[in-house]
Parts: C-alpha cells; sequence; structure tokens
C-alpha cells in the first residue's frame, strides 16, 4: 500500500517535470535558457520515473520469489537510467560550447565572459 | 497506472516538436531535438513497464547510446560547419 503511494508520488512529480521541460522550450529566448530547462528537468523527471518503475517491478520481484522475470526489467530499467545520467550533461556541454562558436548571442546578456578567452 | 503516464508523456514529445520545427536558428533545433530523445527514453522504459516487455526497455538503452553520439556529431558541425 504504502508503496504504491510512494510510486504514484514519483510518476506524479516526473510527469510534471517533464511538461515544465516542454513548456519551458517555449517560454525561453535563446538557446542557453532553453538548454537550462530542456536538459535539467528532463534528467530529474526521468530519475523520477525509472525510479518508479524499479520501485514497483522489485515489490513484485520480491512477492514472486527468486526467479521472477522482474529482476530483468529492474537491472535493464536501472541501466537505461545510468545511460541518461551519463550522456545528459555531456551532450548539453556540447550543444553549448558550439552554440556559442557558431556565434549565437544570449538574448539581453549583460556579462559574457566566454567571448574574451576566444583564441 | 504507467499507460496514462505514458500517454502525458506522448502529449510532451508533440509540445517538444513544435519547438524543433519552429526553432529560429540551429541550436534551438539542436535542443528540442536533445530534449525528445530523454523523453523517449523514459517513454519507453515506461512502455516496458505497462506491457511486462523487457525489449522495449533494451530498445530504450540503444536508442540512449545512439541519441547521445547523433547530438555529439550534430554540435559538431554547428560548431565548425563542416564534419
Amino acid at each position: 500500500m504504502i508503496l504504491n503511494t510512494i510510486t504514484y508520488t514519483c510518476i506524479g512529480i516526473g510527469c510534471f517535470f517533464n511538461l515544465m521541460a516542454a513548456i519551458g522550450l517555449h517560454r525561453f529566448p535563446d538557446p542557453y535558457t532553453r538548454l537550462h530547462a530542456g536538459t535539467k528537468c528532463t534528467t530529474f523527471g526521468s530519475i523520477l520515473l525509472i525510479g518508479a518503475v524499479v520501485i514497483q517491478s522489485i515489490s513484485t520481484w520480491v512477492a514472486e520469489g527468486i526467479s521472477s522475470s522482474q529482476s530483468i526489467l529492474t537491472l535493464h530499467a536501472l541501466i537505461a537510467l545510468v545511460a541518461i545520467l551519463l550522456t545528459n550533461p555531456t551532450s548539453s556541454h556540447a550543444i553549448g560550447r558550439a552554440a556559442h562558436r557558431s556565434g549565437v548571442k544570449p538574448a539581453r546578456a549583460v556579462v559574457d565572459d566566454l567571448e574574451k578567452e576566444k583564441p | 497506472m504507467w499507460l496514462p503516464a505514458a500517454i502525458f508523456l506522448a502529449v510532451c514529445i508533440l509540445i517538444v516538436l513544435v519547438r524543433l520545427f519552429l526553432g529560429p536558428t540551429q541550436p534551438d533545433r539542436l535542443v528540442g531535438l536533445d530534449t525528445l530523445n530523454t523523453i523517449v527514453v523514459v517513454t519507453m522504459v515506461i512502455l516496458g513497464a505497462a506491457f511486462e516487455e523487457v525489449i522495449y526497455v533494451d530498445v530504450g538503452i540503444v536508442y540512449a547510446l545512439l541519441s547521445f553520439v547523433t547530438t555529439l556529431f550534430i554540435a559538431k558541425y554547428i560548431e565548425k560547419g563542416k564534419f
């Protein structure tokens, strides 16, 4: 019973953060702030949603015994979470660097320290 | 309980697709593509839990790693102007 409550809470917060990422892509003015919305919010939402899947499948695994088919679902969901956690910050860093070097300026920026570092 | 969450994430994917088509500059479209890839991976894991099929989760893992390589290559293309 309490596991179901935790699972529903995780699903609700995860879906809310993914919706905030989708709306933030439309509300922010330039690629850097859109990167802020589109990467951090989806990473946090992914942690909670895949965590809900892992909690539910572990409870089924414990209920069905050691040779249940839920063990494969648990381990593969954890591997997918690790893949997201490794690749998402790296790709956002690459996008930010590529956007700055291709000449897109931040909207309404006052200080741009990376401009002085240009070789 | 999993299927409404998957439908909700599909609506989020449609909202992100609008930014992917509208984006005024190239980095805007790339940010939209990166966000869309993450939401698609989460949707595949949710669908795997909904239909009790592990193969969907495996598809999600492979999609995450391949979309990472794709994003890095497109970022390099935007940075230099050539591959």
